[in-house]
């Protein structure tokens, strides 16, 4: 009866939000993102049985994927930590009808059972058991074992919110998750205590002994119960009217005076990285772009491959400017009006938020510096790269935001978050990232890898000596879509 | 000081606002007032070039609004929440908006002490940013950080809705003197007609966007005001 109506809200939530028409590529994105997910997971499952017998053959399939179940359990907590959200509807024009509260709850936590992350293990784990009653498992244990994994899975559903709510009261939010993760890992991997054998064990056990399947219906029960509990507790109208003190941190700024005119707005940026939720994810984004050509560079393949060291410097030094440039001036949508009737001058605005740029370029050249350890090569190219993404890269960036049309909510959760999100981010990634790889691939099969440096390299000092000029040109687009802006940013 | 001739904003076929000719002399306190969807908001957003006018044009100062940026420098305005930056504090915000209108810290810090008691002790030194207080003290914030620079136009979008009853007179007081002794035009819409009646000199009503009565204020003013919206209330 009630769970209609909270069906019928979701639907018009989801139908007549405002951004539906926008949004609707992200969700066929996303679409396509979960078919190739479940494909994987499918081949996987198919291939799985077979594979491990032609690869071990003497051992048993069925005991080396229980070995390696703790590693998967890890794996899927950790992924559901950045991916997975507690499905929350608006409660608060709920509570004051005539809605029990546990009803409400009770509804929020079984859709989230409902949810991609605890189908797609079934994609694998179904074909997977296929193959092992056909080839003379015990069927009813692999049933029961196949059960198991699956109310596995659920516990993991509703660990990870439990895991959420402890990470959204912290500074670092994804810290207790990986403290956690990782800490079992080095339990695991120091044989402090085997948790590998000890989950292969327990399934295996409860394979031969399926009443032992009791033990994790257990659980999940006992999950489910304090997760309801927790979320009953929030569900007050208190929770969020309580003035939570943020003590504020300031640090001290002065020296952005060193930049002239443009000083006060460099302070609003750091302030703005610093202190909102999601930008401050894009410094530690740093971190892992700062390590990304890790991913490349110690592979022998890569090494022969000096055409790819481009890209890879693009990407090393530019992850700031990609991640940060790519939302100006959204990051300033909630208060755009104030900076549009107040005294400045855009182009200084402009600037703050190019110097911010080009100064992460050079930090993180310098920070990559290390890579020399992988060959010269990899230094000239990284060094041609920074200079191509300040000469050429901020201005492209700095222009395609003025296309820019969505706001930004500040104070959201970073991590996968596509709020503010258009074709726009999209389509800058062509020029931004393909259009410099391209330069240089071609000139590098015409010519060499130094000529291929040089080029690149000029093209950049040709960018940073029109740079006034540049500046110019785009502010001037940023004055002729001023209207549209406001507009757009002042829509939720 | 603002002259406004032949302005109008459509959205499609709808016309929201019809304004033919008003002048608002330099020096006058001047209130607008309406029920929903009269015009206020969107007179005010024309008034700052955050909208374009379909048809005419506003000049404040001798300078076309819409065409020059000049009338920055003068012009100050608290609207609505988004003016605010959420994530400074308020010490931080009025810094930065006096950086903007070239006041260095000194001069800041001793504009924003004359309003120690209108802030009744809930904003400065507080260590919150201005996304953590109540709406009612992110007003107070707003409205002072309006006060920076000398602007010699302030323009206050319901200035006194959220606000305490004590913070409602003590406003009214602030608005009475920059008007009065220091020849500051001030632009004020409400809802409440006492105190707009209370506040300023001049009350121009706005219906469906258009001029329908504008009135010097005297004693009688409260009284026509009431009977007005009662009427059209019931029509």
């Amino acid at each position: 009866m009630k769970l209609k109506h909270f069906i019928n809200l979701e639907w018009k939530k989801f139908f007549r939000s405002a951004s539906f028409g926008k949004s609707l590529a992200l969700n066929i994105l996303m679409i396509f993102l979960a078919l190739y997910f479940i494909a994987i997971f499918l081949i996987m499952g198919i291939a799985l049985f077979p594979g491990l017998k032609k690869a071990f053959p003497d051992d048993d399939p069925f005991i080396i994927l229980n070995g390696v179940m703790f590693f998967y359990i890890l794996a899927d907590v950790v992924m559901r930590f950045f991916f997975q959200k507690l499905p929350v509807m608006a409660v608060k024009p709920l509570l004051p009808l005539p809605v029990k509260r546990s009803k409400v709850v009770n509804y929020v936590l079984r859709k989230s059972a409902f949810s991609f992350f605890n189908f797609l293990p079934l994609f694998a784990f179904v074909p997977f058991s296929v193959f092992l009653i056909s080839n003379d498992y015990s069927t009813s244990g692999v049933l029961v074992w196949l059960l198991t994994v699956i109310i596995v899975t659920l516990i993991i559903n509703f660990l990870n919110f439990i895991i959420e709510s402890y990470a959204s009261e912290t500074e670092l939010s994804f810290l207790p998750v990986i403290v956690l993760a990782g800490g079992l890992f080095a339990l695991n991997h120091f044989n402090i205590i085997s948790l590998a054998d000890l989950v292969a064990n327990g399934f295996i056990g409860i394979y031969e002994n399926p009443i032992l399947v009791l033990v994790p219906i257990l659980i999940l029960i006992g999950l489910y119960i304090i997760n309801f509990k927790q979320l009953k507790q929030k569900l007050y109208l208190d929770s969020s009217l309580k003035t939570k003190v943020t003590e504020v941190n300031a640090a001290n700024l002065e020296w952005t005076k060193r930049f002239g005119d443009i000083a006060p707005f460099m302070q609003l940026d750091l302030k703005l990285l610093w202190r909102n939720k999601r930008s401050k994810s894009s410094i530690w984004l740093l971190l892992i772009g700062l390590l990304y050509g890790l991913f490349f560079y110690p592979n022998p393949i890569y090494a022969d491959m000096p055409w790819f060291f481009a890209f890879i410097g693009i990407f090393v030094t530019g992850i700031f400017l990609i991640n940060f440039g790519q939302f100006i001036p959204a990051w300033d949508s909630g208060y755009y009006k104030l900076l549009m009737s107040q005294n400045i001058k855009y182009e200084e605005y402009l600037k703050s938020k190019f110097t911010l740029m080009a100064l992460s370029v050079v930090i993180l050249f310098v920070l990559s510096i290390p890579y020399v350890y992988f060959g010269w090569k990899i230094l000239v190219a990284h060094f041609a790269a920074a200079v191509y993404n300040i000469g050429v890269n901020t201005h492209v960036i700095m222009y395609g935001g003025s296309f820019n049309r969505k706001k930004i909510d500040l104070n959201q959760r970073a991590a996968f978050n596509y709020q503010g999100t258009g074709a726009v981010q999209w389509i800058i990634g062509i020029p931004l990232m393909l259009l410099p790889l391209a330069i240089f691939g071609i000139t590098y099969w015409i010519g060499n890898f130094e000529i291929a440096c040089v080029v690149l390299t000029v093209l950049g000092v040709i960018g940073i000596v029109l740079h006034q000029k540049l500046m110019r040109f785009i502010t001037q687009k940023y004055i002729d879509s001023k209207y549209k802006m406001i507009d757009a940013f002042s829509q939720d | 000081m603002i002259e406004t001739s032949n302005l109008s904003k459509s959205y499609g076929s709808k016309k929201v606002l019809q304004i033919d000719d008003l002048n608002i002399p330099k020096g006058q306190s001047f209130g607008l007032v309406g029920n929903n969807g009269a015009g206020k908001t969107t007179y005010f957003s024309l008034l700052l070039d955050l909208i374009k006018p379909t048809t005419g044009h506003i000049k404040s100062n001798e300078i076309l609004v819409h065409d020059s940026e000049d009338w920055k420098p003068f012009t100050s305005a608290f609207i609505d929440e988004s003016f605010l930056i959420g994530y400074l504090t308020p010490e931080e915000y009025f810094y930065f908006i006096g950086e903007l209108r070239g006041q260095n810290k000194a001069d800041v810090d001793s504009l924003v002490a004359q309003f120690e008691d209108f802030f009744h002790g809930e904003i400065l030194g507080q260590k919150k940013y201005l996304r953590d207080l109540s709406k009612g003290n992110q007003k107070k914030a707003g409205i002072v950080a309006a006060l920076i620079g000398n602007p010699e136009v302030i323009i206050l979008d319901e200035p006194f809705a959220n606000l305490d009853p004590t913070t409602q007179i003590r406003l009214k007081g602030i608005i009475k003197d920059l008007a009065e002794t220091q020849g500051v035009t001030i632009l004020v819409s409400s809802h409440d007609l006492l105190h707009v009646t209370d506040v300023c000199e001049r009350i121009v009503v706005l219906e469906k966007g258009e001029i329908v009565k504008d009135l010097e204020t005297n004693e009688a003013t409260l009284k026509e005001l009431e009977a007005h919206f009662a009427g059209s209330e019931m029509v």
